[in-house]
C-alpha cells in the first residue's frame, strides 16, 4: 500500500472553504428552526414588552425608535444565523487544520465530528447552564457590557473544559477499563466547569412578572437553535471530509463497506 | 508499520509559519464577523444600531448578551 496518496492533499484554502460552506447551510438550518420555533415566543415577549412600557413608567427606548421593523427584524433573523454559522465554520475549520495532528486519528471526518461535538458542549451547553438565553424585554441595559465580559469568559472556559476533560481522558492508560478513561474526562471537565460556575458572577434580571412558561419555551427554542446550528456545521463538515479529499477506494480497508464511515478505523496504526 | 494505517489524513501536517500567519488572518476575520452580528452596539459598524437592531432577533435566538 503506498504511503501518499496520488492526489494532492488539500489545502487550508480547501478546507476552510469546505468549513465556512458547512457554516452557512447550518446557519441558515438553525435559522429555520429559530423562524419556526422561536419567533412565536419572541412576538409573546415583546408584546409584553410594549405594554409594560405604554402603562408603566419603564422608558425603555431600544425599540422605541423601529428602526427597523419587525418584519426586517424576521428576515434578519436568517441573515444573523447564515453569518454566524459561516464564521463558526470558518473557525471550527481553521481550529481543525491547526489541531490536526493532536486530535489522534486519522479519518478527518471522525475528528471534524468530535471538534465540532465539543465545541457544541464547550461554547453553547456550559454557558447556557450559567448564562441561559433572555427573550426581548429580559436584561438590564445598564449590565451589558459586565453580562457579554462574563459570557465570553465562560465560552472560553467551557472549551477549556473540554480540552481538560480530553487531558483526564487520555492520562488513564488505553487497556484500563473504559469506566475508568470516561470517569476520568468526566471529572477534568467538570474540575473546569465548576470553578467557572462559581467564580464568574450571577445575574437575575428576569422580571418577578414575566411568564415562567414563556421564558422556559424561549430558554428551549435558543438552546435548539444552536444545537441545530453546531449539529449540522459538524454533520455537514464531516461529510465534505470525507468526500471529494480524494482518498481511492482501493485504499480503504478491506472490510470497508462503500458509503460506512470509516468510525472505528481511526485509531493510528503505531507499533 | 505505518504503512499498514486504513486510513490516510486527507489535510496536509502544519507547521509552516506561512500557515500560522494565514490563520491568524482568517481567525481574525471572522472573529470581527462574529463580532459584528453577535456584540456590536453600534459602535465599530458606524452603522448606529441598525445592524444590532436587523440581527435582534438572531443575538436572542443564538443566546448572546442582548441589551
Amino acid at each position: 500500500m503506498p504511503l501518499t496518496t496520488p492526489h494532492s492533499p488539500p489545502t487550508f484554502a480547501t478546507v476552510l472553504l469546505r468549513g465556512l460552506l458547512a457554516g452557512l447551510v447550518a446557519g441558515l438550518l438553525a435559522g429555520a428552526f429559530g423562524y419556526l420555533v422561536g419567533e412565536p415566543r419572541i412576538e409573546a415577549a415583546i408584546a409584553i414588552e410594549e405594554s409594560a412600557t405604554h402603562t408603566g413608567p419603564v422608558a425603555d427606548d431600544h425599540h422605541a425608535d423601529d428602526l427597523v421593523g419587525r418584519g426586517g427584524q424576521r428576515a434578519g433573523l436568517f441573515l444573523a444565523t447564515g453569518l454566524f454559522g459561516t464564521a463558526m465554520g470558518g473557525l471550527l475549520a481553521t481550529a481543525y487544520v491547526l489541531l490536526r495532528r493532536r486530535l489522534r486519528s486519522t479519518d478527518d471526518g471522525r475528528s471534524v465530528l468530535l471538534l465540532a461535538g465539543g465545541t457544541l458542549v464547550g461554547a453553547v451547553l456550559v454557558p447556557f447552564g450559567k448564562y441561559p438565553a433572555n427573550p426581548p424585554a429580559v436584561g438590564d441595559p445598564d449590565t451589558i457590557d459586565q453580562r457579554t465580559v462574563a459570557y465570553l469568559a465562560l465560552v472560553v472556559l467551557g472549551l477549556v473544559a473540554v480540552w481538560a476533560g480530553t487531558l483526564g481522558y487520555r492520562s488513564v492508560r488505553a487497556d484500563a477499563p473504559v469506566w475508568q478513561r470516561f470517569g476520568a474526562g468526566v471529572g477534568g471537565f467538570l474540575l473546569v466547569a465548576v470553578v467557572g460556575y462559581v467564580v464568574l458572577p450571577s445575574f437575575q434580571e428576569v422580571p418577578d412578572d414575566f411568564p415562567a412558561t414563556l421564558l422556559w419555551n424561549f430558554r428551549l427554542a435558543s438552546l435548539g437553535t444552536q444545537v441545530v446550528l453546531w449539529t449540522a456545521i459538524g454533520l455537514l463538515f464531516s461529510a465534505l471530509m470525507s468526500r471529494g479529499g480524494g482518498r481511492p477506494r482501493s485504499e480503504r480497508h478491506a472490510g470497508d463497506r462503500p458509503g460506512e464511515p470509516a468510525i472505528g478505523q481511526g485509531t493510528p496504526a503505531h507499533p | 508499520m505505518s504503512s499498514s494505517t486504513p486510513t490516510q489524513s486527507l489535510v496536509q501536517p502544519v507547521g509552516s509559519a506561512r500557515v500560522w500567519g494565514t490563520a491568524l488572518v482568517v481567525v481574525g476575520v471572522l472573529l470581527l464577523l462574529t463580532y459584528l452580528v453577535a456584540f456590536d452596539q453600534g459602535a465599530i459598524s458606524r452603522s448606529g444600531m441598525y445592524l444590532h437592531e436587523l440581527m435582534h432577533d438572531g443575538r436572542h435566538l443564538l443566546g448572546v448578551p442582548c441589551h
